[in-house]
C-alpha cells in the first residue's frame, strides 16, 4: 500500500515563543525547528502499516527550503521518499489542504495519514478540508487503525469516549496523541536518509494559488499571569469570588 | 567558516537526545544507587547504531564521522555519565579490532558487537602498579606453539565483566619497552581469563569497573592484533579520538549541571527574590556557560580535524584538559547554587558533581595532557 504522509516544520516547544516587536509573528531567527509532534505519530503510524502490508511511504512538507531537515527526520525513521513543496510565507490550513489535494493527485496513495494539528497554530483543519476537497472519507483523531484489505479501521478519541469507525480506501485520517509512541531514527536510519530522493516542486508548478484566505492582523503576547492570593478561611474566599472576580 | 552542525549530525543529535531523555535518564538516579549495570539501555543503544559508530558498514556498523560521536556522547553523558563511559569504551574496543584487525577478526568480533549481540567491549591496558606510564606494563605473553600464554592482572578494566571481547595488552619481550608489547583480542569465557574484584567507585555508579585477570590463559595466533610488538602504537592510535571523547563526555555532563543549575536558581527564593537574580549567582551561570561553550568549540576542532585526517596530539590534549576542568567547575558551581540540596542525592547536580570528577583522571590525566601541550607548544607546534 502506498502511504502520502505530511510533517509541518514547527518551533521546538521547549522554547518559550516571543512575539515580534511589530506583532506580525514569533521569532524563528535562531530558534530550534522540530517536526510537529502529531506528524511525528502520523509518520510512525504510516511505517508500522508499510511494515505489515508491504508499500511504499511519501513524505510530504510545505515551506522552505530548510523544511528539508524535517523532511530527513522522517526519511530517517524509515520513510521512502520526500516531497517539498516550497513556500515562503505562511500558508493558512487551506492553502496547504489543497497544495496536498495537488500532490495527492500527482502520487495517488491509498491512503494519507497528517497529525490531527500542528503545534504552532493548532488550527486542526488540513486534513478535514483535504478530505472535503477530494471528496474521500475521512476518519481523524485516530487512536488505532487498522487495515484488511482495502478496509481501513480506525478508532477516534471523540468527547467522552471512542468511536470506532471504518472506510474502503482511498482515505484520510490524522492521528491523535495516543496513536504509538514515534521510534528513534537510527544512526543507519539517517545515514541512509541523506541518499533518499526529496523532490521539489512550486505551488505554481502544481497549480495552486496559496494567497492566504485568514489574514493575521496582530499577535500579542497573553497578559501576564498574576500571583495566587492564600485566603484565610472559606468566608473570605466566598467574598473575593464574589467582589474582586466577580465569578460569583 | 561555519560552525553549524551539518543536517546528518543535527539529526543523530535531536534522535539521540529524545532517547537520551526518555530511556536513559530516567533510571540514572536509581541505577547510580544501586550500581546496576545499564543492560537494557545499551541493548536499545546498540539497535540505535551507537556500538559501532565509526566501524564501516561491511562490519555491521554505521562508518560515520567523529563528529556524530562526540555528539552522541555529548548527550548520552548529559543525560547519564555512566551509560555514556560504557558506550565510549565499546567503540574505543571496536576502534582497536577496525585498525589494527584481520578481516576475520573484524567479522568475528565487530559484526556481532554492532548487532548488539555481544553486550559490550573492554580495552585493558591499565595495571595495579602502571597507569599514565602504561608502557611499564607488566602481563605477559610468552610464546608457546601456534599461540600465547597471558598471564597478568589488569586494573580499572571498564565493561569487563559484560565484555564480549576485551582488547589486551601484554609483555611478549621481558625489557623491550614500548617495543615489547603485543596486543591481543581475547573473547569472554576463554579459560584462563576471569573476571577478578569489582571496584567501588565515587561516581560512574552504574558502569562496571573490575580487574581482567589472566592465568595461563592461552589464545591461539588468530587472537593477536596486529603484529608482535605492535601493541604500544594499537594502544595509542585511537588514543586522540578517546580524548576528544572524553571531552565531550564531560562536555555533556557540565551542559546537565549548568541546566540542573539554572532550574533550581529560578525557583528557589532566598531575600525575597528568587536567587537567579543575584549577581553571584548570576556570575556562576555566566562563567559555566562561557566556559561550556568554548569547551564545546574545541571538541568540534578535535573532531572536525580528525575527520579530516590530521594529526591532533595537541588539539586533543587541550579540548581534553579544558573540557574536563570547565565541567568540573561547572559542576562544583552548580552545587553551591542548590546550597544544602546540592550536598544530598534529592537533586542530580550530586550525581555530577561524583561523575564528572574522574574526567580528568582517565584516558590522560590532567597533568598528562599539559605535558603533552607543553611539548608541543615549545618544539613549535
Ligand atoms: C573509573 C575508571 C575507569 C577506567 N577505565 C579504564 C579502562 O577501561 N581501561 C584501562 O586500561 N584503564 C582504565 N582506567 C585507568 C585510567 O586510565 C588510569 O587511572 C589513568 O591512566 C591514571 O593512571 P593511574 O591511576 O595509575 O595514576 P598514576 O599514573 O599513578 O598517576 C598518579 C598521579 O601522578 C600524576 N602523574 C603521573 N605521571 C606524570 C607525569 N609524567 N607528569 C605529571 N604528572 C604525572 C598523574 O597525573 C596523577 O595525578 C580507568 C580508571 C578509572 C578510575
Amino acid at each position: 500500500m502506498k502511504i502520502l504522509v505530511t510533517v509541518k516544520r514547527v518551533m521546538d516547544y521547549n522554547v518559550k515563543p516571543k512575539v515580534k516587536p511589530d506583532g506580525s509573528g514569533v521569532v524563528t531567527d535562531g530558534v530550534n525547528m522540530i517536526v510537529n509532534p502529531f506528524d511525528e505519530i502520523a509518520v510512525e503510524e504510516s511505517l508500522k502499516l508499510k511494515e505489515k502490508n508491504g508499500g511504499e511511504v511519501v513524505v510530504l512538507s510545505i515551506g522552505t527550503k530548510d523544511t528539508t531537515t524535517q523532511i530527513r527526520a522522517a526519511l530517517a525513521m524509515g520513510a521512502d521518499r520526500g516531497i517539498l513543496v516550497l513556500a515562503d510565507g505562511s500558508v493558512d490550513p487551506d492553502a496547504a489542504a489543497r497544495l496536498i489535494k495537488a500532490v495527492y493527485e500527482q502520487e495517488k496513495p491509498d491512503l494519507v495519514v497528517l497529525g490531527k494539528q500542528a503545534i504552532d497554530d493548532d488550527s486542526s483543519q488540513a486534513g478535514q478540508l483535504l478530505a472535503e476537497y477530494l471528496g474521500l472519507p475521512q476518519a481523524t483523531f485516530a487512536s488505532k487503525v487498522d487495515v484488511a484489505g482495502k478496509t481501513v479501521t480506525v478508532t477516534r478519541e471523540v468527547d467522552g469516549g471512542l468511536e470506532t469507525i471504518s472506510f474502503d480506501m482511498p482515505g484520510v485520517v490524522t492521528a491523535d496523541l495516543r496513536l504509538n509512541t514515534p521510534r528513534y531514527a537510527s544512526l543507519p536510519g539517517i545515514m541512509k536518509a541523506k541518499k533518499k530522493e526529496v523532490k521539489e516542486f512550486t505551488p505554481a508548478a502544481l497549480g495552486v494559488d496559496i494567497a492566504p484566505k485568514v489574514k493575521v492582523l496582530k499577535l500579542e503576547e497573553p497578559k501576564a499571569r498574576q500571583a495566587g492570593q492564600k485566603v484565610p478561611d472559606v468566608a473570605t474566599l466566598v467574598g473575593k469570588l464574589r467582589n474582586e472576580a466577580k465569578a460569583l | 567558516m561555519d560552525l553549524t552542525l551539518p543536517e546528518e549530525v543535527q539529526l543523530l543529535r535531536d534522535s539521540v537526545r529524545a532517547f537520551a531523555r526518555d530511556v536513559v535518564a530516567p533510571s540514572a538516579a536509581e541505577r547510580d544507587r544501586t550500581g546496576a549495570f545499564p543492560t537494557e539501555i545499551l541493548r536499545q543503544a546498540a539497535a540505535l547504531g551507537l556500538y559501532g559508530i565509526k566501524v564501516p558498514e561491511e562490519y555491521g556498523g554505521t562508518g560515520a564521522s567523529m563528529l556524530a560521536y562526540v555528539t552522541v556522547m555529548e548527550e548520552i553523558a548529559a543525560a547519564c555519565a555512566s551509560t555514556a563511559v560504557s558506550l565510549a569504551v565499546i567503540n574505543l574496543g571496536a576502534d582497536c579490532v577496525m585498525r589494527f584487525g584481520t578481516d576475520a577478526q573484524k567479522k568475528r568480533f565487530l559484526t556481532p558487537l554492532c548487532r548488539g549481540d555481544l553486550q559490550a567491549a573492554a580495552f585493558c591496558l591499565s595495571e595495579p602498579h602502571s597507569g599514565s606510564d602504561a608502557a611499564a606494563l607488566q602481563a605477559t605473553a610468552r610464546r608457546d606453539g601456534n599461540g600465547y600464554v597471558l598471564n597478568g592482572t589488569k586494573q580499572w578494566i571498564t565493561n569487563g565483566a559484560h565484555a564480549g571481547f576485551s582488547v589486551v595488552f601484554a609483555r611478549t619481550t621481558p625489557d623491550g619497552g614500548a617495543k615489547g608489547i603485543t596486543a591481543f583480542v581475547i573473547p569472554q569465557g576463554t579459560p584462563g581469563f576471569r573476571v577478578g574484584k569489582e571496584e567501588h567507585k565515587m561516581g560512574l555508579r552504574s558502569s562496571n569497573t573490575v580487574q581482567m585477570i589472566m592465568e595461563d590463559c592461552r589464545v591461539d595466533d588468530s587472537l593477536r592484533l596486529g603484529a608482535e610488538g605492535q601493541g604500544f602504537e594499537v594502544a595509542m592510535a585511537g588514543l586522540d579520538g578517546g580524548r576528544v571523547g572524553i571531552a565531550a563526555q564531560a562536555l555533556g555532563m557540565g551542559r546537565a549541571a549548568l541546566q540542573e543549575g539554572v532550574r533550581y536558581a529560578k525557583e528557589r527564593k532566598a531575600f525575597g527574590k528568587t536567587i537567579a537574580d543575584l549577581g553571584a549567582v548570576q556570575d556562576f551561570i555566566a562563567d559555566t556557560a562561557m566556559q561550556l561553550d568554548a569547551a564545546r568549540l574545541l571538541v568540534w576542532r578535535g573532531a572536525t580535524m580528525l575527520d579530516r585526517g590530521l594529526r591532533i596530539t595537541r588539539e586533543a590534549a587541550m579540548a581534553k584538559v579544558f573540557s574536563t576542568e570547565a565541567a568540573g567547575r561547572a559542576a562544583d558551581r552548580m552545587l553551591q547554587v542548590h546550597g544544602g540540596y546540592g550536598y544530598v542525592n534529592d537533586f542530580p547536580i550530586e550525581r555530577i558533581y561524583r561523575d564528572v570528577r574522574v574526567t580528568r583522571i582517565y584516558e590522560g590525566a590532567s597533568e598528562i595532557q599539559r605535558v603533552v601541550i607543553g611539548r608541543a607548544v615549545t618544539a613549535g607546534g
